[in-house]
Order: structure tokens, then sequence, then C-alpha cells
């Protein structure tokens, strides 16, 4: 163990740590909003990029299908005006598809769309008929979702990995390539961005209140269906765009997001859910425990680093007020 | 009795007997049944989530696979082993784990989970790895190999419904409404004499022992064993199981468990016909079938279809008792005895701070046998604070709390209580998926006595008896014996106030505080509330009530203590304070003193 | 409920009449061995409608059933039993190691014969009173281990890191090489494990670096297989990479693109089935397998792997014809079941994709190293047949 050594094992556990961070602020603002805790996140995530290498080979993927689908049975339990916004989203969706044959850029555009008209039909279809439910009922309703997605991504796209086109080609130094630079640009805006919003934007704390005291918000005419939609909106569009980031340094798979967000998950319990910050570094702190377990003992990695997180856990519950679910 | 209805299980392997695959399905689901009803108790009654029942069964399945392998002991031996490790592991993550709080808990058994599946896959030298250890001798029992998938069915559903009965027997008992109680609302609980890391970690062990179980009769049935079906996911499948099912009830969870465990082979033969055989539809199928069924009954399948088809009215378990007051003698109601006027308990110097905000500030006062002591104060005054310092809610800084003469300070709720005092909430924490009558009979923990391995085993029947006794009686004494046998959520406000006066009265405790119990009552139900306090200050109860209403208050109290900023401003009878100037300022503000 | 079912797939598929030859399939369809259950799958079903074209097998009609197991050990033990019940006359699956390995107690209780797709050693050896029932097609990883060794040891290699999954391919492979490396005087220097769902195998990577091993074998299968590779390359990396057969699909290919340029590995002898001398055996079959894959699947899409189930039925059909001179599974189901398992062990010269099967009593795998393994190595994003060890 020399200095570069060290070097690049932190340089490692950065670049991770910044995947399993942004998908554990997705998770903690999901949560904090709605209960639920969003298994298919990975899915999620890799729904954009695989979708986006089928759109620029020239084919719609599947997915499209899926988001239609689920998109005309929100709009089946809307009422009145209320249809509007998915079916004209199911529209929109389509025509961008369409034109991202031909102009190549809209693809990316067309992949992100995608995946956060998505992830609000999820909630709409899903989530919120069971608003009252305990957060294990949701819990499982998301595992359930999780498998059916795994599965259709399998459908639709293959077993196999694939590899978009990084959108900064190159290496700015010995184990960090520009596009893992993006990457680490986008999860500070995220957090920044986040941060923001709830302790500024009017909305954003609308939000939080909706969170904290249902009743109370409704009271002050903030609608928790619509923040339950935002909640998951911004979510998906969080993993969309990370997966499409990540996608050229690791080979999106319909496997692949399972791993990313048990680990973002991780990250987010040890920020008790609740906290943006604590659940950042979290992350940080699960991919530093990764990357040195991975160079001592890789065979039993995965199991060091949930070990490792048990002392951590036990801290953070001593310290934690604890809502008791 | 109804129960024993569920020995009908073992006519199954005789019916399905034309169908050899059907019978390997059996065991499946006898084997999912019991990490279902672990699931039951741990999750359903217990209220902790956990993703580890897998890795529990690894334990265990790997035990006797070594055992068998390694020495040439009968497989039974690895019964013992498999429970003794599973039991062992279960303690240790356990003590870890069951005081953990909220979403810590379930990471935790995450970890657990992973870790021991990783360590399965790698000690290749101990568990051949991801190969696994193969040829498993078959269990023998009384001289005949239980080799076949017919035979085992016996041995397996006989196994699940022993464990069903003995989870009934859980359920109605002091330990079934401990569990329930402490899911709903750990405090009150805890006030009811409940100890709730220990009781937590015992529903863990109970939990951890049976999935050992079920991982014991894989090995056996399958003769193999590898991690895979120890892994989280299969953690995952078998609490999709519980939930799906119903995890609050025994035929929940079943039921869960036989539809997952032949869904998989449903969906085999249903989906090629229908989608073709090029795709791989299953597991879609199989998420969009969960998905479904939680959409239309998020508390689980079973409470729904009860509803809807067994009992039209609302969904219970046979309750105890069936309609009319159990013959036991009623455990002895300790009537207060010793002198009126002697000192029950006594607050001295108390104060408490959070943060910068000094909320009790040298409180003293005295409570004497037979009296009623009301203490009141504006609001913020410190109260309830002072309540929780008294009931060991909460540990003072400084100060000290006697009962009857001895010294409670910092004591836990449940220590507290077991000497004689009883609390009840501003708001009525009465539990809602028990009846009345349970709900009543759960103050009578502290005074009962029989532990896990009594109640699973049904010894404990007389004492539960006289536990529901007393309850009866105190339900009778507070006016709510008809309502004994609904749901504790029926009740009006008024209602709840009266059992949770009622569970006081069962659990034997001579001193009473009650937080506002003129809450939310109406006029009517305040007068029969004061009634029933006279009457029991009479017989020689000691009641402390904090309340704002001044004509209860003021009418029922002998004597007063006011509160105001955390300090107490003045003590006397009801008249001395109405006249005090300062308690006048302090509720109408300085400038008019009359 | 089920019998009702079973009648009912019965009167669906309109071939069959009285006297249908049932053959059991498991395979892994789905989860981390799809990509090798995938085209196994596709291929059996290729086999069937090839049947439905020519009439069946001495002229019964043949309805193949068959299962996923979604790479799980105790779905395959249930599928399996579900065949047995069915009346199978034989089993082909499954993919994995360890799904395979729970299987055998099953097959060998029903007394039925099984035919495997998996890759280990421990399936079909040693030959004992279960594995009596047992044989496979697919290549042992001691045998692929064999090639690479010996491609090693002709260019000089003396030390040699090792990555591989952290399952039952990954630790076979990592066995039995270090068993064969060891005993050609070549010496490990490094053992890792990843998991196929990593993103990163940085620090693996690096410990392996920091022993400067001459050449770095990395035991995975399919697209996954790539990033050790890729990071090696990042690294630095200025040594042998060798992969395993598991590679051998195109998305490898397509995947690894300039990363995967010069890797080595071992193969079945199909991968580069028109670069094969006009000697070699079987060089014919294997371009009629691949000429039928790729007209219903589109060119460029055969695997390796679906060749392993196409073997299968190379030697299952002629056993059944052979068999069914000698008994009727109509009449007694156990004699034919018998009958059709000694026939599959009679299997003698029998030319395949993957080399030439000759079973016997010892030896339940039948194939020489000789015939079914090459040296293959990626040139051009092509894979270039580079050396044979006839």
């Amino acid at each position: 163990m020399d200095a570069t050594i060290l070097g690049l094992l932190l340089l490692d556990a950065l670049q991770n740590g910044v995947v399993y961070g942004l998908l554990a602020l997705a998770l903690v603002l999901v949560f904090a909003v709605t209960r639920v805790i969003l298994v298919p996140i990975g899915e999620l995530m890799m729904f954009a990029p695989l979708s986006l290498v089928w759109l620029q080979s020239g084919r719609f993927p599947g997915t499209l299908g899926l988001a239609l689908a689920l998109g005309l049975l929100w709009a089946l339990r809307e009422r009145g005006r209320g249809r509007a916004l998915p079916l004209l989203g199911g529209a929109g969706l389509l025509l961008l598809f369409l034109l991202a044959r031909g102009v190549a850029p809209l693809a990316y555009l067309a992949a992100l769309l995608l995946v956060v008209y998505l992830g609000v039909a999820t909630y709409r279809v899903f989530f919120q008929p069971m608003r009252e439910a305990t957060v294990l009922a949701l819990l499982i309703m998301a595992v359930g979702l999780h498998v059916a997605y795994q599965g259709l991504g399998l459908v639709f796209f293959g077993p196999e990995q694939f590899r978009p086109d990084p959108l900064l080609q190159g290496e700015v130094t010995v184990g960090l390539s520009w596009q893992g630079v993006l990457v680490l640009a986008f999860a500070l805006v995220s957090v920044l961005g986040l941060y923001l919003f709830f302790r500024r934007a009017l909305f954003g704390k609308a939000l939080l209140a909706a969170a904290e005291n249902r009743l109370g918000a409704r009271l002050c005419g903030i609608r928790p269906e619509e923040a339950g939609m935002v909640a998951f909106a911004i979510a998906s569009l969080m993993a969309a765009l990370s997966g499409l980031l990540l996608a050229p340094l690791i080979n999106a798979a319909y496997f692949m997001g399972f791993m990313l967000g048990l680990k973002g998950f991780v990250a987010a319990i040890l920020g008790g859910l609740l906290s943006y910050p604590v659940a950042f570094l979290g992350a940080l702190l699960v991919a530093v425990f990764e990357s040195f377990t991975s160079f001592y003992a890789s065979a039993y990695k995965d199991a060091l680093a949930f070990l490792l997180l048990v002392p951590a856990l036990f801290y953070q519950s001593l310290r934690a007020k604890g809502v008791e679910e | 009795m109804r129960r024993y209805l569920w020995f009908a299980l073992l006519l199954l392997p005789f019916a399905l007997s034309p169908f050899p695959f059907y019978l390997t399905l059996l065991n499946f689901f006898a084997l999912s049944g019991l990490v279902a009803l672990s699931l039951y108790v741990l999750t359903g009654l217990g209220g902790m989530t956990s993703f580890a029942q897998a890795a529990f069964m690894g334990v265990a399945a790997y035990a006797t696979a070594l055992l068998a392998k390694g020495t040439g002991l009968s497989p039974w031996a690895g019964l013992l082993l498999g429970l003794l490790l599973t039991l062992a592991f279960a303690l240790v993550l356990g003590l870890l784990t069951v005081r953990l709080k909220g979403h810590f808990l379930p990471l935790s058994t995450i970890a657990w989970q992973v870790a021991l599946y990783i360590l399965a896959g790698n000690l290749v030298g101990l568990t051949g790895g991801h190969t696994g250890l193969t040829d498993l001798p078959a269990l023998v029992l009384f001289g005949l190999p239980l080799d076949t998938p017919f035979r085992y069915a016996f041995l397996s559903l006989f196994l699940l419904v022993l464990l069903v009965l003995a989870l009934h027997n859980l359920r109605e008992s002091r330990l079934g409404r401990a569990l329930l109680a402490l899911r709903g609302d750990a405090l009150t609980a805890a006030s009811f004499g409940v100890d709730p890391a220990a009781l937590r970690l015992k529903a863990f062990l109970l939990a951890g022992g049976i999935a050992g179980l079920a991982g014991f009769l894989y090995a056996h049935f399958l003769r193999f064993v590898n991690p895979t079906p120890f892994s989280l996911e299969a953690s995952i499948k078998y609490l999709v199981m519980a939930v799906a099912g119903g995890v609050g009830t025994i035929p929940g969870v079943l039921l869960g468990a036989a539809l997952f465990t032949g869904l998989e082979d449903w969906l085999k033969d249903l989906l090629p016909l229908l989608l073709g055989r090029q795709g791989n539809y299953e597991t879609v199928a199989y998420g969009l079938v969960l998905a479904g069924i939680l959409l239309f009954a998020p508390q689980g399948l079973w409470p729904l279809l009860a509803r809807r088809f067994i009992w039209g009215r609302g969904p219970k378990e046979a309750a105890p008792g069936e309609g009319e007051p159990p013959k036991a003698e009623p455990l002895p109601l300790r009537a207060p005895s010793g002198g009126r006027g002697e000192v029950v308990l006594e607050a001295k110097e108390l104060r408490k701070a959070f943060g910068g905000l000094l909320a009790v500030n040298g409180v003293s006062f005295a409570l004497r046998r037979g009296e009623i002591l009301a203490l009141i104060g504006p609001n913020g005054a410190g109260k309830s604070t002072t309540f929780h310092l008294v009931t060991g809610a909460l540990r003072p800084e400084a100060g000290r709390v006697f009962l009857f003469g001895r010294e409670v300070t910092g004591l836990p709720p449940y220590r507290v209580h077991r000497l004689g005092l009883g609390r009840t909430f501003q708001h009525p924490h009465v539990f809602p998926e028990m009846t009345v009558l349970e709900n009543a009979a759960l103050a009578t923990y502290a005074r009962t006595r029989a532990g896990f391995l009594r109640v699973l085993f049904g010894l404990h029947r007389e004492e539960e008896a006289r536990a529901l006794a007393t309850a009866w009686e105190a339900l009778r004494r507070v006016g709510l014996g008809d309502l004994a046998l609904e749901r504790a959520d029926r009740l009006t406000a008024g209602q709840q106030r009266l059992l949770e006066l009622a569970r006081l009265l069962a659990s034997g405790a001579e001193v009473l505080l009650l937080d506002e119990p003129g809450a939310g009552l109406r006029a009517g139900e305040k007068r029969e509330l004061a009634r029933l306090l006279l009457a029991l200050a009479r017989e020689g109860y000691s009641v402390l009530l904090v309340d704002h209403d001044m004509d209860l208050v003021m009418g029922l109290a002998d004597r007063v203590v006011v509160m105001n900023y955390g300090e107490k401003i003045a003590e006397g009878t009801p008249e001395e304070v109405q006249k005090d100037p300062r308690v006048r300022a302090a509720y109408l503000g300085e400038v008019e003193a009359a | 409920m089920k019998r009702w079912l079973t009648v009912g797939l019965f009167l669906a598929l309109p071939v069959l009449a009285q006297g249908a030859l049932k053959v059991g399939v498991v395979v892994s369809a789905t989860g981390p061995a799809a990509s090798l259950g995938i085209p196994e799958r596709n291929t059996l079903l290729l086999v069937e409608e090839l049947l439905k074209r020519t009439g069946g097998v001495a002229g019964r009609p043949v309805q193949f059933i068959l299962l996923d197991d979604a790479s799980d050990t105790t779905q395959a033990v249930r599928n399996t039993r579900r065949l047995v019940e069915e009346g199978v006359v034989a089993v082909i699956g499954t993919t994995t190691t360890p799904a395979s390995l729970g299987m055998i107690p099953v097959v060998a209780e029903a007394k039925v014969p099984m035919i495997s797709l998996a890759a280990s050693k421990d399936i079909i050896y040693p030959v004992d009173a279960q594995r009596y029932w047992v044989f496979k097609t697919p290549q042992t990883e001691e045998l692929m281990a064999r090639a690479i060794v010996a491609d090693m040891a002709a260019r000089g290699v003396k030390t040699v890191g090792y990555i591989g999954f952290n399952d039952a391919y990954g630790e076979g492979w990592a066995r039995f090489f270090e068993a064969e490396a060891r005993a050609k005087g070549i010496q490990v220097v490094a053992s890792e494990r990843y998991n196929r769902t990593d993103t990163s195998v940085t620090g693996q990577v690096l410990r392996i670096l920091a022993r400067r091993p001459e050449a770095v074998l990395i035991g995975a299968s399919g697209t996954p297989a790539v990033l050790p590779q890729r990071t090696l390359k990042e690294r630095g990396y200025g040594g042998l990479l060798y992969q395993t057969h598991g590679v051998a699909n195109p998305d490898f290919l397509r995947v690894g693109g300039k990363d995967v340029e010069d890797t080595l590995l071992p193969a079945g002898p199909i991968l580069v089935a028109e670069q094969l001398p006009g000697s070699f055996p079987s060089k014919r079959v294997a371009l009629d397998y691949i000429q039928r894959y790729e007209a219903r699947h589109g060119i460029g899409s055969y695997s390796t792997f679906g060749a392993h189930a196409w073997d299968a039925w190379l030697i299952l059909k002629p056993a059944l014809e052979r068999a069914l001179r000698k008994a009727d599974p109509e009449k007694d189901l156990a004699a034919f079941r018998a009958a059709l398992r000694d026939e599959i062990e009679a299997t003698r010269g029998l030319v395949a994709t993957h080399g030439v099967f000759s079973f016997s009593k010892e030896d339940h795998l039948g194939l020489r190293f000789e015939d079914a393994a090459v040296m293959v190595q990626v040139e051009g994003g092509r894979w270039k047949l580079i050396r044979t060890f006839r």
C-alpha cells in the first residue's frame, strides 16, 4: 500500500460514493414525502441509458410501451382536467421519440423524460392509492415493482450489458476520466440544488411540510398527491441523469441497478432517512469501506462493507430520536 | 375448539398423492409457512421487520449438513445443533439489533443477511462454497426413512400445525398482548411493566429458532444445501409472503406462503400458454401479482377475504372468553391498605431542563393515601413533564421521587409500575387491534409470570383465565362490561378514558396518575368520571391528576398544586388556591389582581 | 387442477397424439446465468421446430417441456421433480453448476437420465450410483484450464494473477486453474473476486498489479467480464490477458470494443468454426448448427452455449432411436428410461459441435482435450483461431 495506490483507491471511492450518494438523496427525498422506500430506483436508473442505446440504434425501446401503458392507467384514475397531464405527457413523449430518430441529441432528452414520466406514473398508479398503508406494506409494494421492472428489463433489453458513448472522452488524470468529472460535477450540482430547493424555494418547503404533517399541509393548501408526484419526478430525474452519465463508465445492464440502489439505501439509512448531508456522507463512507475491502479481501468485500455498518448503525440509533415505525 | 381444525392440513398428503409433484410443493409450502410464521411473531406481533430469516434458516441447514457429513450421528442431532447455533446467532444479533430504533433495525438485518450469505459462499473448505454440500442423509422416524415427499410432508405439516397452535397460545397470552402493545406504543407498554428490550429480544430469538427449524427441515428434504436459498432474495420472498397474505394474522401468513409457493408454478404453466415460450415473463407476472394484491388489500389478502366471506362483521380471531366472563378467580386486586393520610408518593425538588429551557424547577409535592391531588397550571407550565419525571419516562437532573417510601428516582417506567404506580396519557393510548378486554388484560402483565416456553406449550391457561377474570372485573367496575369484546377503536373518547382507568385498576396499581382524564369528554361523561374517581378515592386509591377543566378539578380534588413556568406557585385546597393572587396572575395576567 | 392444465396443454399443441416422447428441459433463462441459458433455450426450441417438420424421432412426435429455473437451485430441483412426475424420458439441463448438482439426487432417485449443460467436473465425476444417470456436454473447467495453461506454458509465462466471479463459476475456475497451473510450474500470485453486479474493481486490480504477474486470467462470463479487463488496461497493465470460454459470445466483443483486443481465451471449436482446418472433426456439424441458429435469430447471434444444447440433442436423438427398439415408454417407462440411459452411455465417436463424444462407464463427459478445445485471440474485433491442440 503506497501513496499511489491509496490515492487511486480514494479516487475510486469518491466516484462510487458519489453515485451511491445521488441514489441516497433520491431515496431520502421520496421517503420523506411519501414514506415509500423506492426499491425500483435501480431499475429506473438503468432504463435511461438502455432506452438511449435502443433509440440510438433506431428502435423503440420496450420501456416506452411500459411508460405509455402506465400513463394510460394513470389517466384512467384521474378525473376531468386531471387527465390532461398524463395524456399530454404521453403524447409529448411519443412525439419526442419520433423526433429523436432524426435529431440525435434529442435521444438523451427522450430517454430522460421517459424515465421521469415512468416514475411519476408509477407513483400515481401504484403508490398513491396506498398512501394510508404502513411503511412495510409500501416497501413490499416497492419490492413487487422492482421484481416486475427488472423482469421487464430482461424482456426489453436482454441479459447483456451495453455501453453508450461517453459525453466526454479521455482522462483528466490517472484514475479519473472526464466523464467521471462530469459525474462528480453533477453530484455537486444536485446536492446544492436540493439544498436550495428545500431551504429556499417555497415549493420545496411545501414538500417538506407535506412530509411532516399531511393534514397540516393540506390545511395550508398543499396537496399531498402533488407533493408525491413532484418527489417521484425529482427522484426519477436524478436516477435517470445518474444512469445516463454513468453508463459509459460502468456498462449498463438490466440487473445492475439493484445493488447500486441497495448501497444508496444503506447510505440513506445512515442519514436516518431524514438528513441529506448525512446520507451523502454515509454514501461516501460506504464507498470508502468498499474500496479498501476490495483491495484487501475482495471475496468478502460486500460482507465486510455491510458488517462495518453495524457499529455505525448502532451509533446513529443511539443518537436518533427515533420515529418508531 | 376451532383451532384444532388446523390438523386437517395433515389430510392433504393423502389428497395430493396422485400428483407427486404437488407433494413436493406441499413440502415447500410447509417450510415457507414456518418461516412466514416466524415473521408473524417478529413483524406481525412485535413490529420488527427482519430481512434475515433466510440467514437463520441457513445457519441451521449448514449446521445439520456439516454434522451429518462430518460425523455419523443421527440427523436428528443436527436439529439440536442447528437450533442451538441459530439461537446463539439470534442472541448475538438480537442483543445488537433490537435496541436499534425505527429503520435501523431492518437495515442491520440486511447487513447480517448479506454477510452470512457471502461467508457461506466463500468459506469453501467449510461449506463447499457456492457448489454446496450434497448427499445429505434422509431423516428416519421410528425406523421409517422420510425420503419421499409424501412421507416428508407429514413431518413438515405436523410441525407446522404444532407451531400454529403454539403461536395461537402466544397470541392469547400476556406475551401476545405485550408484543402488540410494544409494537403500537412502547411507552404505554412499559408503563404496564413490559421491559421493551428484553421482550423484543425474546421475540427475535423465537423467530430465529422457528426459521432455524425450517432450515433443518429444508436441508433434509432437498438433501442438498448451497447458499442460494439463504440469500437476501430469499428473505425478501418470505417477507413478501407474510405481508401479502396479512402479516398480522396466522391464517394470513400461511395464506401468503401457500399462494406464493404455488404461484411460481402456476405462472410456469399459464404464461407460456398465454404469451408463448420465447420470453421470460414469470418474474414480471410475479411482481405484478404482488403489486395487485397490495393495491387492493394493503393489509394483506387474509383480512380482506375474512371480511368479505367469513365474518361479515369485523375481522378478528377467536375472541378470548367468547362472550361470558371466565369462571376463574380474579387475581387478588390489592385493596389499598394502610392508613389514610399516609404519604404514598412524594416528589422533592424535581428539576428538568431541555437544552436551554427549564421545564421543571424545584417542584415538590406529596400525595396521601385516599387523596385526590390535582396539578394545574397554564399551558407549558411543566405539568406533563412532571408526570414523566415521576413515572420514570424521563430522568430528572436533580430531585428525588419516593413511592411508598422507596426511592424510585430515575427508574425505568416498567419498574416504577411494578411498585404500584400506574398512569394514563394525554391522548388515550388504547391499542386498536385488541379488544377492550385484551386492552384491560394487558395491565395484568406485571402480575403474571408465564414465560415464552410455558405459553407456547399452553401451560399458562390457568393464569391466563385469572388475568382475564381480573380484566372483566375491572371493566365492570368502570361500567364497560358490556363492551368487553368490542375492538378498542370502536369506543368513544369517554369510553376510552374509562378503559384506561380500568387498565389501571386491573394492574393493581394503588397510585393513579391521570393526565387530562377529562379531555375530549362530554359533560355527562365527565360527571361519571368524577363519580368513579371519588368512589375509588374512598376505597383507598390515591389519585394525582392533571387537567384544564376547572369545574372538574375543583369539584374533585382534595388539594391542588399550581405550577407556572416550571415552578410550584401555590398549594392548598381548591378554595384557597382559587383565591391566591399569584394563581390568578398566572392564569389571567398580571394587571388586574382582584 | 394441474391435470386439467396438462390436458389443456396437450390439446393446445397441435402435434400431440398418443405416443409423444416427452423430453424435459431446465435452463436458466432468467437470473445471472441468463446470457447462457437463453441461447440454450432458443436452441432447443429450434430443435422442436425441426422435429415438427421432420415428424419426430422414429416416427414418434417429441414434446419438449421447457422450464426456467431463474439460476436458482431450489427452482431447478422443483422443476426436475415436476418433469420427472410428468413422465419425461430424459432431462436436459441445467445451465449452472450448483443447480445441476441439486438436480442429481432427484434424477437418480427417479432413475431418469440427465444431460447437464453446466461446466463443473463435479457433475459427472466420479461416476457413482447417482452420477450413473448423469451426463454432460460442455467442456469442464478442468479441460479448458488445461488449454489455457498449455498456451501459457508455450509462451513462457511463469506468474499469473486471477480475478473471477464470486460464485460457483468463478470459484470452480479458480480451483481447477490453480491446480493445473501449479502442476505445470506456473505460480498464481493473486486470486481476487468480484460480483457480476459490481461497477468497479479498482481495488482488486490494484492488488493484482502490485504483484506484477506476467499474465492475468479473468474467471467470468458474459459482458461483466469486460470490467476487470478494461480496468487493467486503464491502470496500464501490459501483460497477457486471458479470459475463459464464458465470454465466447458476440456481446462481449461489442461491449469490450478496443479494450478486449488481443484477449486470449480457450473455446469450443465452434466459436471459430469457419477458421478450423478441414480435418477438424466437428467443423461440419458446427457450421450446420451456426447456419440454422443464424437463420432463425440473425447473423452473428449464435453462441457456444446454445451449441451445448444442440450437442445434447445430437447425443440424445440416436440414443432415443436405439432405445425405442429395445423398450416402449408407453408400456414401461422405467424400463425405457433405463434403456435410454444405457444407450446414451453407449455413445461412441459422435461428432458434435464442440468435439467428438465417446462416453464410457467412467467417463460421462466423453470429450477429448485435443478435439474439444482451441485457443482463440480477439483480433480486429473478431475471434481468431490461433492454436489447436491436435
